[in-house]
Protein backbone atom coordinates (compact mmCIF):
# COMPACT_ATOMS: atom_id res chain seq x y z
CA UNK A 1 0.00 0.00 0.00
CA UNK A 2 2.57 2.39 1.30
CA UNK A 3 4.65 1.57 -2.11
CA UNK A 4 1.69 1.79 -4.43
CA UNK A 5 0.90 5.77 -2.98
CA UNK A 6 4.53 6.39 -3.32
CA UNK A 7 4.28 5.31 -7.28
CA UNK A 8 1.07 6.89 -7.61
CA UNK A 9 2.26 10.19 -6.07
CA UNK A 10 5.68 10.19 -8.49
CA UNK A 11 3.31 10.07 -11.42
CA UNK A 12 1.34 12.54 -10.38
CA UNK A 13 4.26 14.59 -9.72
CA UNK A 14 5.64 14.10 -13.09
CA UNK A 15 2.40 14.16 -14.83
CA UNK A 16 2.11 18.00 -13.54
CA UNK A 17 5.75 18.76 -14.46
CA UNK A 18 5.12 17.70 -17.66
CA UNK A 19 1.96 19.80 -18.09
CA UNK A 20 3.84 22.62 -17.32
CA UNK A 21 6.47 22.63 -19.50
CA UNK A 22 4.01 21.35 -22.19
CA UNK A 23 2.44 24.89 -21.35
CA UNK A 24 4.89 26.90 -21.97
CA UNK A 25 6.51 25.67 -25.39
CA UNK A 26 2.73 25.40 -26.48
CA UNK A 27 2.51 29.58 -25.83
CA UNK A 28 1.91 31.46 -28.84
CA UNK A 29 3.50 34.51 -29.52
CA UNK A 30 2.27 37.35 -31.38
CA UNK A 31 4.51 40.85 -32.21
CA UNK A 32 3.64 44.40 -32.61
CA UNK A 33 5.82 45.80 -34.45
CA UNK A 34 5.29 48.88 -36.99
CA UNK A 35 1.40 49.28 -36.03
CA UNK A 36 0.81 45.80 -37.61
CA UNK A 37 -0.24 42.31 -35.23
CA UNK A 38 2.43 39.21 -36.07
CA UNK A 39 1.78 36.93 -37.30
CA UNK A 40 -1.80 38.44 -38.49
CA UNK A 41 -3.92 34.93 -37.93
CA UNK A 42 -2.48 32.52 -35.52
CA UNK A 43 -4.15 28.83 -35.32
CA UNK A 44 -4.11 27.54 -31.87
CA UNK A 45 -5.06 24.48 -30.03
CA UNK A 46 -7.78 25.12 -27.31
CA UNK A 47 -6.33 26.15 -24.08
CA UNK A 48 -3.47 27.90 -25.79
CA UNK A 49 -2.21 30.77 -24.11
CA UNK A 50 -1.61 33.36 -26.81
CA UNK A 51 1.29 36.52 -25.54
CA UNK A 52 1.38 39.68 -27.13
CA UNK A 53 4.63 41.76 -27.27
CA UNK A 54 4.52 45.60 -28.32
CA UNK A 55 7.57 46.32 -29.60
CA UNK A 56 6.48 50.25 -31.10
CA UNK A 57 7.60 53.42 -29.48
CA UNK A 58 4.04 53.84 -29.34
CA UNK A 59 1.14 52.23 -26.85
CA UNK A 60 -0.84 49.81 -28.54
CA UNK A 61 -3.95 47.81 -26.68
CA UNK A 62 -5.49 44.52 -27.68
CA UNK A 63 -8.74 44.38 -27.86
CA UNK A 64 -11.78 41.31 -28.44
CA UNK A 65 -13.21 42.71 -32.03
CA UNK A 66 -16.92 40.88 -30.21
CA UNK A 67 -19.72 42.47 -28.56
CA UNK A 68 -20.02 42.13 -25.62
CA UNK A 69 -15.80 42.11 -24.73
CA UNK A 70 -14.68 39.23 -24.13
CA UNK A 71 -10.96 40.76 -22.93
CA UNK A 72 -9.01 43.89 -23.59
CA UNK A 73 -5.64 44.36 -22.83
CA UNK A 74 -4.24 47.69 -20.03
CA UNK A 75 -2.01 50.13 -22.24
CA UNK A 76 0.96 48.20 -23.61
CA UNK A 77 3.81 51.02 -23.29
CA UNK A 78 7.57 49.37 -25.44
CA UNK A 79 8.45 45.66 -24.18
CA UNK A 80 5.25 45.43 -22.22
CA UNK A 81 3.02 42.19 -22.65
CA UNK A 82 -0.60 41.21 -23.01
CA UNK A 83 -2.14 37.11 -22.55
CA UNK A 84 -5.34 35.50 -22.87
CA UNK A 85 -6.16 32.32 -22.77
CA UNK A 86 -8.45 30.77 -25.80
CA UNK A 87 -10.31 28.49 -24.17
CA UNK A 88 -12.86 26.97 -26.88
CA UNK A 89 -13.00 26.62 -30.68
CA UNK A 90 -13.61 29.46 -32.85
CA UNK A 91 -12.74 32.29 -34.73
CA UNK A 92 -11.50 35.59 -32.71
CA UNK A 93 -10.99 38.78 -33.90
CA UNK A 94 -9.27 41.61 -32.16
CA UNK A 95 -7.66 44.96 -32.56
CA UNK A 96 -5.96 48.34 -31.11
CA UNK A 97 -8.23 50.47 -29.83
CA UNK A 98 -5.94 53.11 -30.02
CA UNK A 99 -5.38 52.62 -33.44
CA UNK A 100 -8.29 50.21 -34.98
CA UNK A 101 -6.69 50.10 -38.71
CA UNK A 102 -4.40 47.43 -36.47
CA UNK A 103 -6.72 44.20 -36.84
CA UNK A 104 -5.48 40.42 -35.97
CA UNK A 105 -7.32 37.10 -35.71
CA UNK A 106 -7.03 33.87 -33.19
CA UNK A 107 -8.39 30.19 -34.57
CA UNK A 108 -8.85 28.01 -32.01
CA UNK A 109 -9.26 24.44 -33.36
CA UNK B 1 -8.49 79.06 -62.91
CA UNK B 2 -6.30 81.37 -60.47
CA UNK B 3 -8.07 79.49 -57.35
CA UNK B 4 -6.52 76.65 -58.75
CA UNK B 5 -3.21 78.27 -59.31
CA UNK B 6 -2.96 79.75 -55.82
CA UNK B 7 -3.89 76.13 -54.33
CA UNK B 8 -1.03 74.47 -56.33
CA UNK B 9 1.28 77.27 -55.13
CA UNK B 10 0.09 76.29 -51.37
CA UNK B 11 1.11 72.61 -51.78
CA UNK B 12 4.46 73.82 -52.73
CA UNK B 13 4.84 75.72 -49.72
CA UNK B 14 3.12 73.08 -47.65
CA UNK B 15 6.31 70.46 -48.62
CA UNK B 16 9.05 73.01 -48.05
CA UNK B 17 8.07 73.27 -44.83
CA UNK B 18 8.30 77.22 -43.73
CA UNK B 19 5.85 79.25 -42.12
CA UNK B 20 2.84 79.92 -44.36
CA UNK B 21 -0.01 82.74 -43.94
CA UNK B 22 -3.22 80.63 -44.99
CA UNK B 23 -6.45 82.26 -45.57
CA UNK B 24 -9.77 81.77 -46.82
CA UNK B 25 -12.07 84.51 -48.77
CA UNK B 26 -15.34 83.79 -49.72
CA UNK B 27 -14.63 80.21 -49.90
CA UNK B 28 -10.82 80.86 -51.78
CA UNK B 29 -8.17 79.89 -50.71
CA UNK B 30 -5.29 82.45 -50.74
CA UNK B 31 -1.38 81.85 -49.60
CA UNK B 32 1.34 83.99 -49.03
CA UNK B 33 4.70 83.56 -47.06
CA UNK B 34 5.28 84.78 -43.79
CA UNK B 35 6.37 88.36 -43.71
CA UNK B 36 3.86 89.54 -46.43
CA UNK B 37 1.75 92.51 -46.36
CA UNK B 38 -1.11 90.44 -45.95
CA UNK B 39 -0.15 89.25 -43.07
CA UNK B 40 0.49 91.76 -40.95
CA UNK B 41 -3.55 92.69 -41.04
CA UNK B 42 -4.78 92.34 -37.89
CA UNK B 43 -8.42 91.69 -37.19
CA UNK B 44 -10.98 91.26 -34.61
CA UNK B 45 -10.18 87.58 -33.20
CA UNK B 46 -6.70 86.08 -32.96
CA UNK B 47 -5.67 82.62 -31.23
CA UNK B 48 -2.45 80.34 -31.07
CA UNK B 49 -2.82 76.13 -31.52
CA UNK B 50 -0.40 73.82 -29.65
CA UNK B 51 -0.89 69.70 -30.81
CA UNK B 52 0.31 66.19 -29.77
CA UNK B 53 2.75 67.24 -26.49
CA UNK B 54 2.87 63.34 -25.60
CA UNK B 55 4.16 64.37 -21.87
CA UNK B 56 5.90 61.11 -20.80
CA UNK B 57 7.37 60.26 -24.55
CA UNK B 58 11.14 59.34 -23.87
CA UNK B 59 12.66 57.66 -27.21
CA UNK B 60 14.50 58.99 -30.65
CA UNK B 61 14.37 61.58 -32.19
CA UNK B 62 12.99 63.31 -28.78
CA UNK B 63 13.77 62.17 -24.91
CA UNK B 64 13.13 65.94 -23.71
CA UNK B 65 9.66 66.30 -24.51
CA UNK B 66 8.89 68.51 -21.81
CA UNK B 67 11.61 70.54 -23.60
CA UNK B 68 10.22 71.22 -26.80
CA UNK B 69 6.62 71.98 -24.87
CA UNK B 70 8.32 74.88 -23.29
CA UNK B 71 9.94 75.95 -26.14
CA UNK B 72 6.51 75.62 -27.58
CA UNK B 73 4.78 77.64 -25.30
CA UNK B 74 7.43 80.08 -25.48
CA UNK B 75 6.88 80.81 -28.80
CA UNK B 76 3.12 80.95 -28.65
CA UNK B 77 3.71 83.58 -25.43
CA UNK B 78 6.27 85.68 -28.17
CA UNK B 79 4.19 85.57 -31.06
CA UNK B 80 0.49 85.46 -29.06
CA UNK B 81 -0.11 89.77 -29.41
CA UNK B 82 -3.23 90.25 -28.39
CA UNK B 83 -4.47 86.59 -28.94
CA UNK B 84 -7.57 85.59 -27.50
CA UNK B 85 -6.98 81.80 -26.19
CA UNK B 86 -4.98 78.73 -26.79
CA UNK B 87 -6.19 75.62 -28.49
CA UNK B 88 -4.34 71.88 -27.26
CA UNK B 89 -5.94 69.22 -30.56
CA UNK B 90 -5.15 66.37 -27.75
CA UNK B 91 -1.93 63.78 -27.26
CA UNK B 92 -1.79 66.36 -23.96
CA UNK B 93 0.26 62.92 -22.37
CA UNK B 94 1.43 59.95 -23.58
CA UNK B 95 -0.02 57.10 -21.34
CA UNK B 96 -2.50 59.24 -19.50
CA UNK B 97 -0.92 59.42 -16.54
CA UNK B 98 -2.05 62.12 -13.65
CA UNK B 99 1.96 63.17 -13.64
CA UNK B 100 2.10 63.36 -17.43
CA UNK B 101 -1.36 65.59 -17.30
CA UNK B 102 0.51 67.86 -14.26
CA UNK B 103 3.69 68.75 -16.19
CA UNK B 104 1.78 69.28 -19.25
CA UNK B 105 -0.56 71.49 -17.73
CA UNK B 106 1.71 73.57 -15.49
CA UNK B 107 4.31 74.28 -18.71
CA UNK B 108 1.02 75.11 -21.10
CA UNK B 109 0.14 77.59 -18.36
CA UNK B 110 3.74 79.99 -19.04
CA UNK B 111 1.31 81.09 -22.57
CA UNK B 112 -0.46 82.88 -20.17
CA UNK B 113 -3.49 82.29 -22.09
CA UNK B 114 -6.80 80.83 -21.80
CA UNK B 115 -6.63 77.24 -23.09
CA UNK B 116 -8.98 74.77 -24.67
CA UNK B 117 -8.16 71.21 -24.84
CA UNK B 118 -9.83 67.69 -26.78
CA UNK B 119 -8.59 64.84 -25.93
CA UNK B 120 -5.90 62.56 -27.75
CA UNK B 121 -6.76 58.98 -28.09
CA UNK B 122 -3.34 58.69 -25.62
CA UNK B 123 -5.33 61.16 -23.50
CA UNK B 124 -8.21 58.57 -22.15
CA UNK B 125 -6.20 55.28 -21.87
CA UNK B 126 -7.70 54.92 -18.27
CA UNK B 127 -10.89 55.37 -16.80
CA UNK B 128 -12.79 55.92 -19.91
CA UNK B 129 -11.21 59.43 -20.11
CA UNK B 130 -12.48 60.88 -16.58
CA UNK B 131 -9.39 62.17 -15.60
CA UNK B 132 -8.62 63.63 -18.78
CA UNK B 133 -12.11 65.33 -18.83
CA UNK B 134 -12.35 66.47 -15.34
CA UNK B 135 -9.03 68.45 -15.32
CA UNK B 136 -9.02 69.85 -19.32
CA UNK B 137 -12.56 70.23 -20.39
CA UNK B 138 -14.26 71.33 -16.79
CA UNK B 139 -18.21 70.47 -17.48
CA UNK B 140 -17.96 68.46 -20.33
CA UNK B 141 -17.96 65.09 -19.05
CA UNK B 142 -17.67 63.60 -22.40
CA UNK B 143 -15.16 66.32 -23.35
CA UNK B 144 -16.97 67.67 -26.33
CA UNK B 145 -18.23 71.21 -25.61
CA UNK B 146 -18.67 74.54 -27.85
CA UNK B 147 -18.34 78.06 -26.36
CA UNK B 148 -18.55 81.58 -28.55
CA UNK B 149 -15.55 84.21 -28.52
CA UNK B 150 -15.80 87.25 -30.07
CA UNK B 151 -18.62 86.62 -32.45
CA UNK B 152 -16.55 83.01 -33.70
CA UNK B 153 -18.25 79.75 -32.62
CA UNK B 154 -16.24 77.55 -30.95
CA UNK B 155 -16.51 73.63 -31.20
CA UNK B 156 -14.30 71.01 -29.64
CA UNK B 157 -14.74 67.36 -30.52
CA UNK B 158 -13.93 64.16 -28.97
CA UNK B 159 -13.47 61.53 -31.79
CA UNK B 160 -10.88 59.37 -30.22
CA UNK B 161 -13.09 56.87 -28.04
CA UNK B 162 -15.51 53.67 -28.88
CA UNK B 163 -13.30 53.22 -31.95
CA UNK B 164 -14.47 50.35 -33.98
CA UNK B 165 -12.37 47.54 -35.41
CA UNK B 166 -10.66 48.31 -38.37
CA UNK B 167 -12.49 52.51 -38.54
CA UNK B 168 -11.67 55.54 -38.07
CA UNK B 169 -11.30 58.31 -35.55
CA UNK B 170 -15.36 58.11 -34.49
CA UNK B 171 -17.56 61.10 -32.77
CA UNK B 172 -20.29 58.41 -32.69
CA UNK B 173 -24.34 59.16 -32.89
CA UNK B 174 -25.12 61.25 -29.45
CA UNK B 175 -21.77 63.47 -30.20
CA UNK B 176 -23.38 64.20 -33.97
CA UNK B 177 -27.04 65.05 -32.65
CA UNK B 178 -25.78 67.58 -29.94
CA UNK B 179 -23.61 68.63 -32.44
CA UNK B 180 -26.29 69.43 -34.86
CA UNK B 181 -28.32 70.38 -32.23
CA UNK B 182 -25.36 73.23 -31.35
CA UNK B 183 -25.36 74.95 -34.66
CA UNK B 184 -29.46 74.69 -35.45
CA UNK B 185 -30.22 78.63 -35.22
CA UNK B 186 -27.27 79.96 -35.65
CA UNK B 187 -26.72 82.16 -38.56
CA UNK B 188 -24.63 81.48 -41.68
CA UNK B 189 -22.55 84.42 -41.12
CA UNK B 190 -20.97 83.18 -37.69
CA UNK B 191 -17.48 81.79 -38.52
CA UNK B 192 -17.21 78.76 -36.85
CA UNK B 193 -14.57 76.74 -35.50
CA UNK B 194 -14.86 73.59 -34.97
CA UNK B 195 -11.20 71.59 -33.43
CA UNK B 196 -10.62 67.54 -32.58
CA UNK B 197 -7.77 65.72 -32.39
CA UNK B 198 -7.99 63.30 -35.51
CA UNK B 199 -8.59 64.67 -39.12
CA UNK B 200 -11.90 64.65 -39.55
CA UNK B 201 -11.40 64.66 -43.60
CA UNK B 202 -10.14 61.40 -45.18
CA UNK B 203 -6.05 62.07 -44.71
CA UNK B 204 -5.12 58.58 -45.37
CA UNK B 205 -7.35 55.50 -44.21
CA UNK B 206 -4.80 53.35 -44.30
CA UNK B 207 -3.16 54.62 -40.92
CA UNK B 208 -6.34 55.30 -39.53
CA UNK B 209 -5.89 59.52 -40.23
CA UNK B 210 -9.57 59.83 -40.63
CA UNK B 211 -12.90 60.15 -38.91
CA UNK B 212 -15.45 57.36 -39.95
CA UNK B 213 -18.48 59.84 -39.33
CA UNK B 214 -16.88 62.96 -39.70
CA UNK B 215 -18.47 63.53 -42.94
CA UNK B 216 -22.04 63.52 -40.81
CA UNK B 217 -21.15 65.72 -38.88
CA UNK B 218 -19.27 68.49 -42.19
CA UNK B 219 -22.75 68.11 -43.37
CA UNK B 220 -24.34 70.14 -40.41
CA UNK B 221 -21.65 72.73 -41.06
CA UNK B 222 -22.40 72.97 -44.91
CA UNK B 223 -24.83 76.25 -44.76
CA UNK B 224 -22.03 78.49 -42.83
CA UNK B 225 -20.12 80.72 -44.76
CA UNK B 226 -16.55 80.73 -42.82
CA UNK B 227 -15.69 76.63 -41.02
CA UNK B 228 -12.23 76.32 -39.85
CA UNK B 229 -11.47 72.78 -38.76
CA UNK B 230 -8.35 72.32 -37.02
CA UNK B 231 -6.83 68.94 -35.92
CA UNK B 232 -3.63 67.15 -34.79
CA UNK B 233 -2.60 63.71 -34.80
CA UNK B 234 -0.34 63.35 -37.79
CA UNK B 235 2.13 65.51 -36.60
CA UNK B 236 2.48 67.38 -39.75
CA UNK B 237 0.90 70.18 -41.60
CA UNK B 238 -1.60 69.63 -43.86
CA UNK B 239 -3.81 71.60 -45.47
CA UNK B 240 -7.25 71.36 -47.68
CA UNK B 241 -9.97 73.36 -48.90
CA UNK B 242 -13.39 72.20 -49.82
CA UNK B 243 -16.12 74.60 -50.54
CA UNK B 244 -16.39 77.74 -47.49
CA UNK B 245 -14.90 74.56 -44.98
CA UNK B 246 -10.54 74.71 -44.36
CA UNK B 247 -9.29 71.96 -42.95
CA UNK B 248 -5.76 72.44 -41.39
CA UNK B 249 -3.55 69.89 -39.28
CA UNK B 250 -0.93 71.21 -36.78
CA UNK B 251 2.58 70.22 -35.83
CA UNK B 252 3.59 68.51 -33.01
CA UNK B 253 5.47 69.66 -30.38
CA UNK B 254 6.98 66.51 -29.58
CA UNK B 255 8.29 64.39 -32.63
CA UNK B 256 7.56 64.54 -36.39
CA UNK B 257 5.39 61.66 -37.94
CA UNK B 258 6.27 60.16 -41.80
CA UNK B 259 4.14 61.65 -44.60
CA UNK B 260 1.11 59.54 -45.66
CA UNK B 261 2.12 56.05 -46.66
CA UNK B 262 5.90 57.60 -47.07
CA UNK B 263 7.14 55.10 -44.09
CA UNK B 264 6.14 51.24 -42.66
CA UNK B 265 4.14 52.75 -40.09
CA UNK B 266 2.66 55.90 -39.11
CA UNK B 267 5.07 55.84 -36.10
CA UNK B 268 7.60 58.73 -35.04
CA UNK B 269 10.60 59.49 -37.55
CA UNK B 270 13.53 58.38 -35.07
CA UNK B 271 16.43 59.56 -37.10
CA UNK B 272 15.89 63.18 -37.31
CA UNK B 273 19.27 64.75 -37.00
CA UNK B 274 19.23 66.80 -33.18
CA UNK B 275 20.16 69.74 -35.10
CA UNK B 276 16.64 69.23 -37.64
CA UNK B 277 14.19 68.21 -34.90
CA UNK B 278 13.15 71.62 -33.98
CA UNK B 279 12.15 72.52 -37.89
CA UNK B 280 9.67 69.61 -37.60
CA UNK B 281 7.82 70.63 -34.45
CA UNK B 282 6.04 73.94 -33.92
CA UNK B 283 2.67 75.63 -33.32
CA UNK B 284 0.05 77.68 -35.09
CA UNK B 285 -1.12 81.07 -34.88
CA UNK B 286 -4.98 81.73 -36.57
CA UNK B 287 -6.26 85.14 -37.24
CA UNK B 288 -9.62 86.33 -38.01
CA UNK B 289 -8.57 89.03 -40.33
CA UNK B 290 -12.02 91.88 -40.18
CA UNK B 291 -13.62 91.65 -43.21
CA UNK B 292 -12.76 90.20 -46.27
CA UNK B 293 -10.64 87.15 -45.16
CA UNK B 294 -12.41 85.58 -42.21
CA UNK B 295 -9.56 83.64 -41.30
CA UNK B 296 -5.62 82.79 -40.94
CA UNK B 297 -3.50 80.40 -40.18
CA UNK B 298 0.46 80.77 -40.08
CA UNK B 299 2.74 77.63 -38.82
CA UNK B 300 5.88 78.24 -36.82
CA UNK B 301 8.32 75.87 -36.64
CA UNK B 302 10.38 76.17 -33.54
CA UNK B 303 13.61 76.43 -35.77
CA UNK B 304 14.65 76.77 -39.06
Amino acid sequence: MPMRRTLLAGLLLGAISLAGAAAQTDDAAVTIDNFTFTPAEITISAGTKVIWTNRDDIPHTVTDAANPKDYKSKPLDTGDTFSHVFDKAGTYKYFCSLHPHMQGTVVVR
Amino acid sequence: MEHETRRGALKCMLWAGTGILWTVSGGIPRSSLLGDAHAAESGDLSFMQISDSHIGFANPPNTDVGGTLKEAVAAVAAQKGRAALLIHTGDVSHLSRAAQFDTAEQIIAGAGLETHYVPGEHDVLEDDGKTFFERFTKGAQHGWYSFDQQGVHFIGLNNVQNLKAGGLGYLGAEQLEWLERDLKGRPASQPIVVFAHIPLWAVYDQWGWGTDDGAQALTYLKRFGSVTVLNGHIHQVMQKVEGTVAFHTARSTAFPQPAPGSAPSPGPIKDVPADKLRSLLGVASIRQVQGKAPLAIVDTPLSA
